[in-house]
């Protein structure tokens, strides 16, 4: 059950980037310091960070655990251990995560 | 047609979800930064704008809004059904529809984006 809710996060941060969106777009340059100065409530750091850890913990490890289950790997005759393919995963979101920070200049 | 639909609204709720596990963590910690007052050197109004008025940026974004609100419009029909909500063909066609508004919305912002 709380996986299945992982979807009204990821509504909300869809909905939420959609509006970070709007506000670049808009032609007056002070809705984007609006936007900005708007997140920066403490109410707000405390949602995000409590959304990190339950998105993390309910969708992204769950869905990884599942995905030897989901979506099981053949090479020639030998069959892809569940282990390497859950192992693939976590590196592969390793490198989605630190590009992602680098392109929002993290680093 | 039913089957080849089912199997359509099911490949979007896969990769969805594939993305939301991969790129959701990240997206989250940007906004956990910016709240903590940290907000990263790229995310300035001018460097949004270059980001998503960029093809590539463009793509991105659109691949992953999408995806992502797909996902969430199937799970959320999941989850009116274990809630004991019965009418699955109503809430179906409310979810999916607010889903196509929002990947309307989401296109008309990324080819305006500039």
């Amino acid at each position: 059950m709380l996986r299945e809710l992982t979807c009204l996060l990821v509504a909300f941060y869809c909905v939420l980037t959609m509006i970070a969106l709007a506000a670049a777009m808009d032609a007056d340059p002070q809705r984007w310091s609006e936007f900005i100065l708007g997140q920066q409530k403490p109410a707000w750091l405390v949602f995000h960070v409590f959304a990190l850890v339950f998105f993390t913990v309910y969708q992204t490890i769950a869905w990884f655990r599942l995905a030897p289950k989901a979506m099981p790997l053949q090479l020639g005759d030998k069959v892809v251990a569940p282990g390497t393919i859950v192992a693939a995963h976590y590196v592969a979101w390793g490198v989605v995560s630190l590009v992602t920070l680098w392109i929002a200049g993290v680093f | 047609m039913a089957i080849a639909k089912k199997a359509f609204v099911w490949a979007l709720f896969a990769a969805g979800g594939t993305v939301t596990a991969f790129v959701f963590p990240v997206l989250i910690l940007l906004f956990v930064l910016v709240s903590a007052g940290m907000v990263p050197e790229n995310m300035t109004r001018e460097g949004v704008l270059m980001f998503a008025g960029y093809w590539f940026g463009k793509l991105v974004l659109f691949a992953v809004l999408v995806l992502s609100l797909w996902h969430a419009a199937h799970r959320m029909r999941v989850v009116c059904h274990d809630f004991g909500i019965r009418a699955d063909a109503g809430v179906a066609r409310i979810l999916y529809l607010l889903a196509t508004i929002a990947t309307v919305i989401t296109a008309y912002l990324l080819i305006r984006a500039s």
